[in-house]
Protein backbone atom coordinates (compact mmCIF):
# COMPACT_ATOMS: atom_id res chain seq x y z
CA UNK A 1 0.00 0.00 0.00
CA UNK A 2 0.90 3.44 -0.99
CA UNK A 3 2.30 5.25 1.73
CA UNK A 4 3.47 8.47 0.89
CA UNK A 5 1.90 11.60 2.34
CA UNK A 6 1.03 14.73 0.32
CA UNK A 7 2.93 18.14 1.53
CA UNK A 8 1.31 18.95 4.82
CA UNK A 9 -1.52 22.12 3.58
CA UNK A 10 -2.63 25.09 5.30
CA UNK A 11 -6.20 26.36 3.78
CA UNK A 12 -6.46 29.74 4.39
CA UNK A 13 -8.79 32.35 4.26
CA UNK A 14 -7.63 36.46 2.85
CA UNK A 15 -10.87 39.09 2.96
CA UNK A 16 -10.64 42.27 1.42
CA UNK A 17 -12.43 44.30 3.79
CA UNK A 18 -12.74 47.42 1.51
CA UNK A 19 -14.14 45.11 -1.65
CA UNK A 20 -17.06 43.67 1.10
CA UNK A 21 -20.09 45.57 0.29
CA UNK A 22 -22.16 43.40 2.88
CA UNK A 23 -24.99 41.70 0.62
CA UNK A 24 -25.00 38.25 2.44
CA UNK A 25 -24.12 35.98 -0.68
CA UNK A 26 -21.50 34.50 1.29
CA UNK A 27 -23.98 33.79 4.26
CA UNK A 28 -26.70 32.16 2.03
CA UNK A 29 -24.32 30.31 -0.13
CA UNK A 30 -22.71 28.92 3.20
CA UNK A 31 -26.21 27.82 4.37
CA UNK A 32 -27.27 26.50 1.53
CA UNK A 33 -24.23 24.37 1.09
CA UNK A 34 -23.90 22.96 4.69
CA UNK A 35 -27.17 22.07 5.38
CA UNK A 36 -27.35 25.09 7.75
CA UNK A 37 -30.68 24.73 10.05
CA UNK A 38 -32.93 27.61 10.29
CA UNK A 39 -36.53 28.85 11.93
CA UNK A 40 -39.31 30.68 10.89
CA UNK A 41 -38.27 33.46 13.32
CA UNK A 42 -34.25 34.03 13.70
CA UNK A 43 -35.40 37.48 15.15
CA UNK A 44 -32.93 36.00 18.00
CA UNK A 45 -29.02 36.11 17.66
CA UNK A 46 -28.50 33.84 20.25
CA UNK A 47 -29.58 31.15 18.81
CA UNK A 48 -29.50 31.12 15.16
CA UNK A 49 -26.59 28.99 13.25
CA UNK A 50 -24.64 31.18 10.80
CA UNK A 51 -21.41 29.45 9.72
CA UNK A 52 -20.77 32.35 7.80
CA UNK A 53 -21.74 35.70 9.67
CA UNK A 54 -21.24 38.95 7.92
CA UNK A 55 -21.00 41.95 11.39
CA UNK A 56 -21.49 45.47 10.51
CA UNK A 57 -18.00 47.37 12.54
CA UNK A 58 -18.60 51.53 12.23
CA UNK A 59 -15.21 53.98 13.53
CA UNK A 60 -17.70 55.18 16.09
CA UNK A 61 -17.91 58.86 14.62
CA UNK A 62 -20.45 60.93 13.88
CA UNK A 63 -21.80 62.43 10.40
CA UNK A 64 -19.79 63.15 8.13
CA UNK A 65 -17.34 61.10 9.28
CA UNK A 66 -18.78 57.88 9.52
CA UNK A 67 -17.81 55.05 8.05
CA UNK A 68 -18.93 51.64 8.13
CA UNK A 69 -16.97 47.97 7.40
CA UNK A 70 -18.32 44.53 6.77
CA UNK A 71 -16.73 41.86 8.35
CA UNK A 72 -17.92 38.41 7.27
CA UNK A 73 -16.70 35.67 9.78
CA UNK A 74 -16.23 32.21 9.33
CA UNK A 75 -14.22 29.94 11.46
CA UNK A 76 -11.01 30.99 11.71
CA UNK A 77 -9.36 27.54 11.58
CA UNK A 78 -7.18 28.54 14.68
CA UNK A 79 -3.45 26.74 14.55
CA UNK A 80 -2.45 27.91 18.03
CA UNK A 81 0.86 26.00 18.58
CA UNK A 82 1.14 23.36 16.90
CA UNK A 83 -2.44 22.74 16.39
CA UNK A 84 -3.59 23.25 19.52
CA UNK A 85 -6.64 25.86 18.92
CA UNK A 86 -8.62 26.68 21.75
CA UNK A 87 -11.53 24.59 20.57
CA UNK A 88 -9.30 21.80 20.29
CA UNK A 89 -7.76 22.31 23.31
CA UNK A 90 -11.12 21.64 25.61
CA UNK A 91 -12.96 19.30 23.82
CA UNK A 92 -13.35 16.54 26.39
CA UNK A 93 -14.84 14.47 23.47
CA UNK A 94 -12.00 14.35 20.88
CA UNK A 95 -14.70 15.74 18.90
CA UNK A 96 -13.32 18.53 17.19
CA UNK A 97 -9.52 18.04 15.97
CA UNK A 98 -7.24 20.40 14.01
CA UNK A 99 -5.60 18.14 11.28
CA UNK A 100 -1.80 18.67 10.61
CA UNK A 101 -2.19 17.20 7.12
CA UNK A 102 -5.07 20.45 5.57
CA UNK A 103 -5.19 22.51 8.84
CA UNK A 104 -8.73 22.22 9.02
CA UNK A 105 -10.25 22.01 12.33
CA UNK A 106 -12.66 19.54 12.24
CA UNK A 107 -16.07 18.97 14.01
CA UNK A 108 -17.47 15.21 13.95
CA UNK A 109 -21.50 15.69 14.47
CA UNK A 110 -21.51 12.29 15.67
CA UNK A 111 -19.00 12.35 18.64
CA UNK A 112 -19.55 15.95 20.21
CA UNK A 113 -22.46 14.77 23.04
CA UNK A 114 -22.53 19.12 23.31
CA UNK A 115 -20.71 20.61 25.91
CA UNK A 116 -20.31 23.69 24.80
CA UNK A 117 -17.14 24.30 26.19
CA UNK A 118 -15.49 24.87 22.59
CA UNK A 119 -18.06 27.28 22.35
CA UNK A 120 -16.76 29.52 25.29
CA UNK A 121 -13.32 28.41 24.39
CA UNK A 122 -13.43 30.32 21.07
CA UNK A 123 -13.33 34.14 21.45
CA UNK A 124 -14.34 34.95 17.66
CA UNK A 125 -18.14 33.14 18.19
CA UNK A 126 -17.71 30.48 15.37
CA UNK A 127 -19.14 27.54 17.24
CA UNK A 128 -23.11 27.45 17.22
CA UNK A 129 -25.00 24.90 19.14
CA UNK A 130 -28.03 23.41 18.20
CA UNK A 131 -30.97 24.01 20.43
CA UNK A 132 -33.50 22.00 18.40
CA UNK A 133 -33.87 19.05 15.76
CA UNK A 134 -33.57 20.91 12.26
CA UNK A 135 -37.05 21.47 10.63
CA UNK A 136 -37.04 22.05 6.76
CA UNK A 137 -40.20 24.07 5.26
CA UNK A 138 -42.00 21.30 3.13
CA UNK A 139 -39.76 19.73 0.45
CA UNK A 140 -36.69 20.96 1.23
CA UNK A 141 -35.21 18.14 2.44
CA UNK A 142 -35.07 16.86 -1.29
CA UNK A 143 -33.14 19.73 -2.16
CA UNK A 144 -30.43 19.17 1.14
CA UNK A 145 -26.47 18.69 0.18
CA UNK A 146 -26.09 14.64 0.31
CA UNK A 147 -22.45 15.60 0.82
CA UNK A 148 -22.64 17.14 4.08
CA UNK A 149 -24.41 15.50 7.34
CA UNK A 150 -27.54 17.07 8.82
CA UNK A 151 -26.86 17.64 12.27
CA UNK A 152 -29.36 16.72 15.43
CA UNK A 153 -30.29 18.95 18.49
CA UNK A 154 -27.78 19.06 21.44
CA UNK A 155 -24.51 19.27 19.46
CA UNK A 156 -22.02 22.01 18.48
CA UNK A 157 -21.48 22.83 14.31
CA UNK A 158 -19.45 25.38 13.07
CA UNK A 159 -17.52 26.24 8.79
CA UNK A 160 -15.48 23.59 7.87
CA UNK A 161 -13.67 25.84 4.91
CA UNK A 162 -16.12 22.77 2.66
CA UNK A 163 -14.50 19.93 3.51
CA UNK A 164 -16.68 17.82 1.84
CA UNK A 165 -15.67 19.73 -0.78
CA UNK A 166 -11.85 19.16 -0.28
CA UNK A 167 -12.94 15.28 -0.39
CA UNK A 168 -14.37 15.75 -3.71
CA UNK A 169 -11.34 17.22 -5.06
CA UNK A 170 -9.40 14.90 -4.18
CA UNK A 171 -11.47 12.09 -5.57
CA UNK A 172 -11.56 13.61 -8.99
CA UNK A 173 -7.09 13.70 -8.20
CA UNK A 174 -7.05 10.21 -7.23
CA UNK A 175 -8.96 9.33 -10.55
CA UNK A 176 -6.51 11.25 -11.94
CA UNK A 177 -3.73 9.84 -10.72
CA UNK A 178 -2.51 12.82 -9.00
CA UNK A 179 -1.97 13.66 -5.50
CA UNK A 180 -1.77 17.65 -5.85
CA UNK A 181 -4.85 19.62 -5.55
CA UNK A 182 -4.92 22.79 -8.51
CA UNK A 183 -5.71 26.08 -6.09
CA UNK A 184 -9.23 26.06 -8.40
CA UNK A 185 -10.11 22.76 -7.68
CA UNK A 186 -10.90 23.15 -3.60
CA UNK A 187 -12.78 26.66 -2.80
CA UNK A 188 -15.47 27.15 -0.76
CA UNK A 189 -18.96 27.87 -1.07
CA UNK A 190 -18.26 31.61 0.17
CA UNK A 191 -15.84 31.96 -1.71
CA UNK A 192 -17.33 31.61 -5.11
CA UNK A 193 -20.11 33.21 -3.84
CA UNK A 194 -18.96 36.34 -3.36
CA UNK A 195 -19.92 38.67 -6.11
CA UNK A 196 -17.20 41.00 -5.07
CA UNK A 197 -14.08 38.98 -5.26
CA UNK A 198 -13.35 39.56 -1.47
CA UNK A 199 -12.71 36.05 -0.62
CA UNK A 200 -9.52 34.68 -1.54
CA UNK A 201 -8.78 31.03 -0.41
CA UNK A 202 -6.20 28.79 -0.71
CA UNK A 203 -2.90 26.72 0.68
CA UNK A 204 -1.56 29.18 2.91
CA UNK A 205 1.63 27.40 2.23
CA UNK A 206 1.86 27.09 -1.40
CA UNK A 207 3.58 29.89 -2.74
CA UNK A 208 1.33 29.64 -6.55
CA UNK A 209 -1.75 30.55 -4.21
CA UNK A 210 -2.97 33.80 -4.22
CA UNK A 211 -3.64 33.77 -0.56
CA UNK A 212 0.16 33.28 0.05
CA UNK A 213 0.77 36.87 -1.07
CA UNK A 214 -1.99 38.46 -0.06
CA UNK A 215 -1.50 37.55 3.83
CA UNK A 216 1.77 39.23 3.12
CA UNK A 217 0.66 42.80 2.38
CA UNK A 218 1.46 45.67 5.14
CA UNK A 219 -2.50 45.64 5.46
CA UNK A 220 -3.78 42.20 6.38
CA UNK A 221 -4.48 41.45 9.76
CA UNK A 222 -5.78 38.77 11.94
CA UNK A 223 -8.91 38.61 14.28
CA UNK A 224 -7.70 39.04 18.22
CA UNK A 225 -3.98 38.28 17.25
CA UNK A 226 -2.58 39.01 20.53
CA UNK A 227 -4.53 36.00 21.85
CA UNK A 228 -2.07 33.57 19.86
CA UNK A 229 -4.88 31.84 18.33
CA UNK A 230 -3.07 31.69 15.51
CA UNK A 231 -6.04 32.22 13.18
CA UNK A 232 -5.64 30.91 9.03
CA UNK A 233 -8.41 33.72 8.09
CA UNK A 234 -6.60 37.09 7.34
CA UNK A 235 -7.95 40.25 6.62
CA UNK A 236 -7.13 43.00 4.57
CA UNK A 237 -8.01 46.80 4.89
CA UNK A 238 -6.47 49.77 3.60
CA UNK A 239 -8.27 51.82 6.53
CA UNK A 240 -6.33 52.44 9.71
CA UNK A 241 -9.11 51.68 12.17
CA UNK A 242 -10.68 48.34 10.73
CA UNK A 243 -7.29 47.02 11.06
CA UNK A 244 -7.27 48.62 14.59
CA UNK A 245 -10.42 47.59 15.68
CA UNK A 246 -9.29 43.70 14.09
CA UNK A 247 -7.31 43.43 17.59
CA UNK A 248 -10.35 44.77 19.43
CA UNK A 249 -7.85 46.46 21.58
CA UNK A 250 -8.46 46.62 25.36
CA UNK A 251 -7.60 50.21 27.18
CA UNK A 252 -3.66 49.78 27.70
CA UNK A 253 -3.33 48.08 24.68
CA UNK A 254 -4.21 50.26 22.02
CA UNK A 255 -0.44 51.73 21.11
CA UNK A 256 1.14 49.27 18.16
CA UNK A 257 3.93 48.90 20.60
CA UNK A 258 2.00 46.90 23.64
CA UNK A 259 0.31 44.64 21.17
CA UNK A 260 3.48 44.11 19.04
CA UNK A 261 5.11 43.06 22.26
CA UNK A 262 2.17 40.66 23.07
CA UNK A 263 2.27 39.25 20.13
CA UNK A 264 6.18 38.46 20.23
CA UNK A 265 4.99 36.71 23.68
CA UNK A 266 2.69 34.68 21.56
CA UNK A 267 5.38 33.24 19.65
CA UNK A 268 4.21 35.73 16.34
CA UNK B 1 -27.21 -33.62 72.15
CA UNK B 2 -29.06 -30.70 73.15
CA UNK B 3 -32.30 -29.13 72.14
CA UNK B 4 -30.58 -26.31 70.50
CA UNK B 5 -27.98 -28.34 68.61
CA UNK B 6 -30.92 -30.45 66.86
CA UNK B 7 -33.00 -27.70 65.77
CA UNK B 8 -29.71 -26.38 64.23
CA UNK B 9 -28.14 -29.51 62.13
CA UNK B 10 -32.09 -29.64 60.91
CA UNK B 11 -31.96 -26.55 59.80
CA UNK B 12 -29.04 -26.95 58.25
CA UNK B 13 -29.84 -29.88 56.22
CA UNK B 14 -32.66 -27.25 54.97
CA UNK B 15 -30.40 -24.56 54.15
CA UNK B 16 -28.57 -27.43 51.72
CA UNK B 17 -31.49 -27.83 49.87
CA UNK B 18 -32.45 -24.61 49.45
CA UNK B 19 -29.10 -23.24 48.26
CA UNK B 20 -29.19 -26.13 45.73
CA UNK B 21 -32.29 -24.86 44.53
CA UNK B 22 -31.17 -21.04 44.50
CA UNK B 23 -28.28 -22.13 42.69
CA UNK B 24 -29.72 -24.67 40.33
CA UNK B 25 -32.60 -21.50 39.79
CA UNK B 26 -29.51 -18.95 39.13
CA UNK B 27 -27.67 -21.35 36.62
CA UNK B 28 -30.90 -21.89 34.32
CA UNK B 29 -31.71 -18.45 34.79
CA UNK B 30 -28.05 -17.83 33.40
CA UNK B 31 -28.15 -20.06 30.63
CA UNK B 32 -31.42 -18.53 29.69
CA UNK B 33 -30.62 -15.53 29.39
CA UNK B 34 -27.65 -16.31 27.69
CA UNK B 35 -29.55 -18.08 25.22
CA UNK B 36 -31.87 -15.09 24.95
CA UNK B 37 -28.85 -12.88 24.62
CA UNK B 38 -26.86 -14.66 21.91
CA UNK B 39 -29.31 -16.41 19.85
CA UNK B 40 -32.94 -15.23 20.07
CA UNK B 41 -31.96 -11.68 20.36
CA UNK B 42 -30.17 -11.48 17.00
CA UNK B 43 -32.73 -13.51 15.53
CA UNK B 44 -35.53 -10.74 16.37
CA UNK B 45 -33.10 -8.38 15.70
CA UNK B 46 -32.84 -8.28 12.59
CA UNK B 47 -35.58 -8.63 9.30
CA UNK B 48 -34.92 -10.57 6.34
CA UNK B 49 -36.12 -9.17 3.12
CA UNK B 50 -35.50 -10.24 -0.30
CA UNK B 51 -33.89 -8.49 -2.94
CA UNK B 52 -36.37 -7.12 -6.08
CA UNK B 53 -34.96 -9.24 -8.02
CA UNK B 54 -32.28 -11.98 -7.96
CA UNK B 55 -28.69 -11.37 -9.56
CA UNK B 56 -25.99 -14.21 -10.78
CA UNK B 57 -22.24 -12.74 -10.72
CA UNK B 58 -20.58 -15.51 -11.93
CA UNK B 59 -22.84 -15.49 -15.19
CA UNK B 60 -22.20 -11.76 -15.55
CA UNK B 61 -18.52 -12.35 -14.65
CA UNK B 62 -18.17 -14.67 -17.83
CA UNK B 63 -19.55 -12.03 -20.22
CA UNK B 64 -17.52 -8.63 -19.00
CA UNK B 65 -13.82 -8.12 -19.98
CA UNK B 66 -12.78 -5.84 -17.02
CA UNK B 67 -14.24 -7.45 -13.83
CA UNK B 68 -16.19 -5.55 -11.40
CA UNK B 69 -15.82 -2.41 -12.82
CA UNK B 70 -17.22 -3.37 -15.98
CA UNK B 71 -20.61 -2.40 -13.77
CA UNK B 72 -18.97 -0.57 -10.79
CA UNK B 73 -17.30 1.80 -12.09
CA UNK B 74 -15.35 5.14 -11.53
CA UNK B 75 -16.98 8.59 -12.95
CA UNK B 76 -15.02 11.00 -14.23
CA UNK B 77 -15.45 13.16 -11.54
CA UNK B 78 -14.03 10.56 -8.86
CA UNK B 79 -16.86 9.18 -7.77
CA UNK B 80 -18.14 6.04 -7.86
CA UNK B 81 -21.59 4.73 -9.84
CA UNK B 82 -21.89 1.93 -7.05
CA UNK B 83 -24.53 -0.51 -8.08
CA UNK B 84 -25.73 -0.12 -11.64
CA UNK B 85 -28.44 1.51 -12.76
CA UNK B 86 -30.78 0.68 -15.74
CA UNK B 87 -28.49 2.69 -18.43
CA UNK B 88 -25.80 -0.01 -17.81
CA UNK B 89 -28.41 -3.41 -17.87
CA UNK B 90 -30.38 -1.89 -20.85
CA UNK B 91 -27.91 -2.84 -23.56
CA UNK B 92 -28.55 -6.74 -23.26
CA UNK B 93 -31.54 -7.03 -21.77
CA UNK B 94 -33.73 -5.01 -23.99
CA UNK B 95 -35.05 -8.28 -24.33
CA UNK B 96 -35.24 -11.37 -21.87
CA UNK B 97 -31.84 -13.50 -22.98
CA UNK B 98 -33.31 -16.62 -21.78
CA UNK B 99 -35.81 -18.58 -20.22
CA UNK B 100 -35.10 -17.07 -16.27
CA UNK B 101 -38.25 -16.26 -14.35
CA UNK B 102 -36.08 -13.84 -12.59
CA UNK B 103 -34.56 -11.98 -15.88
CA UNK B 104 -38.13 -12.43 -17.21
CA UNK B 105 -39.58 -9.93 -14.47
CA UNK B 106 -36.63 -8.08 -14.44
CA UNK B 107 -37.25 -7.34 -18.11
CA UNK B 108 -41.08 -6.91 -17.58
CA UNK B 109 -41.18 -5.02 -13.94
CA UNK B 110 -38.10 -2.43 -14.70
CA UNK B 111 -36.99 -2.56 -18.25
CA UNK B 112 -40.21 -2.59 -19.62
CA UNK B 113 -41.75 -0.12 -17.64
CA UNK B 114 -38.21 2.26 -17.58
CA UNK B 115 -38.62 1.69 -13.57
CA UNK B 116 -34.84 1.44 -11.52
CA UNK B 117 -34.77 -1.24 -9.46
CA UNK B 118 -35.00 -0.31 -6.06
CA UNK B 119 -31.75 -2.76 -4.87
CA UNK B 120 -31.05 -3.06 -1.29
CA UNK B 121 -27.32 -2.15 -0.55
CA UNK B 122 -25.61 -4.19 1.76
CA UNK B 123 -22.39 -2.36 2.71
CA UNK B 124 -24.40 1.19 2.92
CA UNK B 125 -22.70 2.79 5.40
CA UNK B 126 -24.62 5.67 8.27
CA UNK B 127 -25.37 9.32 7.04
CA UNK B 128 -22.26 10.52 8.76
CA UNK B 129 -19.87 8.08 6.96
CA UNK B 130 -17.82 9.66 3.89
CA UNK B 131 -16.49 6.83 1.94
CA UNK B 132 -14.09 7.70 -1.10
CA UNK B 133 -13.88 4.50 -3.41
CA UNK B 134 -11.47 5.91 -5.58
CA UNK B 135 -8.78 6.56 -2.54
CA UNK B 136 -8.87 3.46 -1.69
CA UNK B 137 -9.09 1.22 -5.25
CA UNK B 138 -7.28 3.09 -7.37
CA UNK B 139 -4.73 5.20 -4.68
CA UNK B 140 -4.07 2.19 -2.39
CA UNK B 141 -4.04 -0.18 -4.93
CA UNK B 142 -6.71 -2.66 -3.10
CA UNK B 143 -9.29 -5.17 -4.13
CA UNK B 144 -12.70 -5.55 -3.35
CA UNK B 145 -12.97 -8.28 -2.16
CA UNK B 146 -10.95 -6.77 0.88
CA UNK B 147 -14.33 -5.27 2.38
CA UNK B 148 -17.14 -6.62 0.12
CA UNK B 149 -15.83 -10.55 0.16
CA UNK B 150 -16.41 -12.93 -2.89
CA UNK B 151 -19.63 -11.37 -4.06
CA UNK B 152 -18.07 -11.61 -7.13
CA UNK B 153 -18.75 -15.46 -7.26
CA UNK B 154 -22.04 -15.77 -5.98
CA UNK B 155 -24.79 -17.09 -8.06
CA UNK B 156 -27.49 -15.73 -6.06
CA UNK B 157 -27.94 -12.52 -3.75
CA UNK B 158 -28.41 -13.57 -0.33
CA UNK B 159 -31.53 -12.03 1.97
CA UNK B 160 -30.49 -8.78 2.86
CA UNK B 161 -30.85 -8.70 6.76
CA UNK B 162 -32.17 -5.02 8.47
CA UNK B 163 -31.52 -4.26 12.02
CA UNK B 164 -34.77 -3.31 13.03
CA UNK B 165 -33.50 -0.43 15.90
CA UNK B 166 -30.81 1.13 13.28
CA UNK B 167 -32.30 -0.06 10.06
CA UNK B 168 -28.65 -0.74 9.21
CA UNK B 169 -27.53 -3.60 7.00
CA UNK B 170 -26.39 -6.67 9.12
CA UNK B 171 -23.20 -6.70 6.76
CA UNK B 172 -22.04 -3.44 8.60
CA UNK B 173 -22.11 -5.42 12.41
CA UNK B 174 -20.86 -8.62 10.47
CA UNK B 175 -22.90 -12.09 11.09
CA UNK B 176 -21.10 -12.74 14.45
CA UNK B 177 -23.22 -11.18 17.02
CA UNK B 178 -19.96 -11.23 19.46
CA UNK B 179 -18.14 -8.89 17.11
CA UNK B 180 -15.35 -11.47 15.95
CA UNK B 181 -14.30 -12.02 12.44
CA UNK B 182 -12.48 -14.48 10.49
CA UNK B 183 -11.99 -12.43 7.04
CA UNK B 184 -11.17 -8.63 6.44
CA UNK B 185 -15.05 -8.16 4.36
CA UNK B 186 -16.63 -9.90 7.46
CA UNK B 187 -17.63 -6.10 8.89
CA UNK B 188 -18.06 -2.80 8.06
CA UNK B 189 -17.69 -0.95 11.12
CA UNK B 190 -15.72 1.90 12.23
CA UNK B 191 -13.10 0.01 13.80
CA UNK B 192 -12.92 -2.11 11.25
CA UNK B 193 -11.58 1.05 9.14
CA UNK B 194 -9.95 2.15 11.84
CA UNK B 195 -7.99 -1.41 12.13
CA UNK B 196 -6.24 -1.26 8.36
CA UNK B 197 -6.34 2.42 8.81
CA UNK B 198 -3.95 2.17 11.49
CA UNK B 199 -2.07 -0.52 10.08
CA UNK B 200 -1.34 1.64 6.99
CA UNK B 201 -0.31 4.13 8.82
CA UNK B 202 -3.00 6.22 6.95
CA UNK B 203 -3.40 9.85 7.75
CA UNK B 204 -2.34 9.13 11.43
CA UNK B 205 -2.62 13.28 12.11
CA UNK B 206 -4.82 13.67 14.88
CA UNK B 207 -3.58 17.02 17.10
CA UNK B 208 -5.65 15.34 20.11
CA UNK B 209 -5.30 11.78 20.08
CA UNK B 210 -2.10 11.34 17.90
CA UNK B 211 -3.67 8.91 16.02
CA UNK B 212 -6.46 8.69 13.01
CA UNK B 213 -7.93 11.81 12.14
CA UNK B 214 -12.19 11.29 12.56
CA UNK B 215 -12.31 14.06 9.78
CA UNK B 216 -11.15 11.26 7.01
CA UNK B 217 -13.93 9.44 7.24
CA UNK B 218 -16.51 11.42 8.88
CA UNK B 219 -18.73 14.19 7.49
Amino acid sequence: MNKEHSKAKKYGMVIDLDKCTGCGACMVACMAENNVPFKKDETNKLDSITWMRVYKLTNGKSFPNTEICYLPRPCMHCEGQHGHSPCVSVCPATATDYSQETGIVSQIYTRCFGCRYCMAACPYHARYFNWWDPVWPEGMEKSLNPKVSVRMRGIVEKCSFCFHRYQSAMEKAYYEERKELEEGEYQTACTQACPADAITFGDLNNPDHAVCQLKKSKNAFRLLERLGTNPKVYYVSTREWVRRSGDNYLRGYEKEGKVKKHRELAGH
Amino acid sequence: MSTSDQTKAVSDVGGESESGFVILFFIFGFVASLVVGWVVFPELLYCEKKQPVDFNHVLHMEEVDEGCESCHFFREDGTYSGVPTLAQCIDCHEEPQGEDPEEIKFVEEYVAKGREVPWLIYSKQPDCVFFSHVAHVKNAGMDCVTCHGPIGESTSLKPYEENWITGYSRDIWGKNISGLKKHTWDRMKMDDCAECHVKNNVKQTSVQTGKGACFVCHK
